[in-house]
């Protein structure tokens, strides 16, 4: 049986260091682009938006046995203005919808979302009156994360990702049109 | 307590007011009239030692009259004797007396009667929604309100939407048989037929 090679890195985005092993620890050439994905991709500060057991799940990738830090994600910050991605892991009901789109309004830009787990991204087993069919009717979602709840493994494969999708932007491309379409 | 059966005494001090008597596997249950409910909760908590309300709740007897009934389970710790009050409120008037002022705790307990079925408590302290957000227009444990819920919007608060069924609800059926009988998320809802042998019990 064959197997299917994915490929770890998206390969259209640009390379994230032209590598000299003779100048190695001197010089790294690279793109402006490529050098800030490579850095914010491997630094995401999560807000842990723990609202059901999927937040059992994230406690437990980021402790030791886990360790999400090998990622670059530990630094867990309970305040949404130091944070880059939210990880939403959990039953979002309709009470508790809107607090979680003031606090993701709150992210400074850039910012990610990973709904992790069933309820997070549709509700889950939750076909009711009280429960948000979704986060992604509130805020936009980069990764979906299945389970009820995911493992860590998951939430860790969910992060490495993003963190392919966040090499893949143009961020500084993005920044100058953005800035045209301001002007 | 002089006498070992509170509950006799309860029946002979309130003998009018008392519409029915009910016993199972040892718990007493009394259904009394709502308009002696109050005087029945305070003679058992000051007389009878019944000083735990252990639990208030309510049931929606939808299409019979009258429509709604309380369930009070009250414990006397002194004596380790149980008694269940049941008193039904008609959908007209939708109210009741409080028993927050003879046991503080039923304040929140009567908050949630008040907040999913829609019950309001006469003389209650502070008679607000304690699950739902204030300004939500309905009462989610009536039996005519559909489980998919309703829209609505408290704008800046919260809003609320139909949630998909995908052929739900899904409700376990009584039976003796094995889960794929019990479940019917583990039965087929469309056309596909089943195997009989999964149907049938081992």
């Amino acid at each position: 049986m064959a197997i299917r090679k994915i490929p770890l890195r998206n390969m259209s985005a640009p390379s994230p260091v032209a590598y000299d092993s003779k100048i190695e620890g001197n010089i790294v050439f690279t793109q402006v682009d490529a050098a800030i994905n490579w850095m914010r991709s491997n630094s995401l500060w999560p807000m842990p938006m723990g609202l059901a057991c999927c937040a059992i799940e994230l406690m437990a990738a980021s402790s030791a046995r886990f360790d999400i830090s090998r990622f670059g994600a530990e630094v867990m910050r309970f305040s949404p203005r130091q944070s880059d991605v939210m990880i939403v892991a959990g039953t979002v009901t309709y009470k508790m919808a809107l607090s979680v789109k003031r606090i993701w309004d709150q992210m400074p830009e850039p910012k990610w979302c990973i709904a992790m787990g069933a309820c997070a991204s549709s509700g889950g087993m939750y076909r009711s009156y009280a429960v948000l069919q979704g986060i992604d009717h509130l805020i936009p979602v980069d990764v979906y994360i299945s389970g009820c709840p995911p493992r860590p493994e998951a939430l860790l494969d969910g992060l490495m990702k993003l963190q392919e999708k966040i090499m893949g932007e143009h961020a500084l491309a993005d920044q100058k049109k953005a800035l045209f379409e301001k002007a | 307590m002089s006498s070992p059966d509170p509950i006799s005494r309860l029946k002979a001090a309130f003998d009018s007011t008392i519409t029915g008597e009910n016993a199972f596997r040892g718990e007493k249950s009394l259904s009394v009239k709502l308009s002696a409910l109050h005087d029945i909760c305070l003679h058992a908590r000051d007389t009878l030692g019944f000083d735990y309300l252990v639990d208030i709740s309510s049931v929606d007897h939808f299409g019979d009259e009258p429509r709604f009934e309380m369930v009070y389970e009250l414990y006397s710790l002194k004596n380790g004797v149980h008694l269940r009050l049941k008193a039904v409120v008609s959908e007209d008037s939708c109210e009741l007396p409080t028993v927050s002022d003879i046991w503080p705790t039923a304040n929140w307990h009567e908050r949630e009667v008040y907040d999913m079925m829609g019950l309001r408590f006469s003389g209650h302290p502070d008679l607000r929604r304690i699950l739902m957000w204030e300004g939500y227009p309905y009462h989610p444990l009536r039996k005519d309100f559909p489980l998919e819920g309703k829209p609505s919007d408290v704008p800046g608060i919260a809003f609320s939407d139909v949630a998909p069924l995908a052929g739900g609800p899904f409700v376990t059926v009584p039976t003796d048989g094995t889960t794929q009988v019990r479940e019917p998320r583990a039965r087929h809802a469309g056309e596909i037929p089943r195997p009989e042998k999964f149907l049938q019990e081992p």
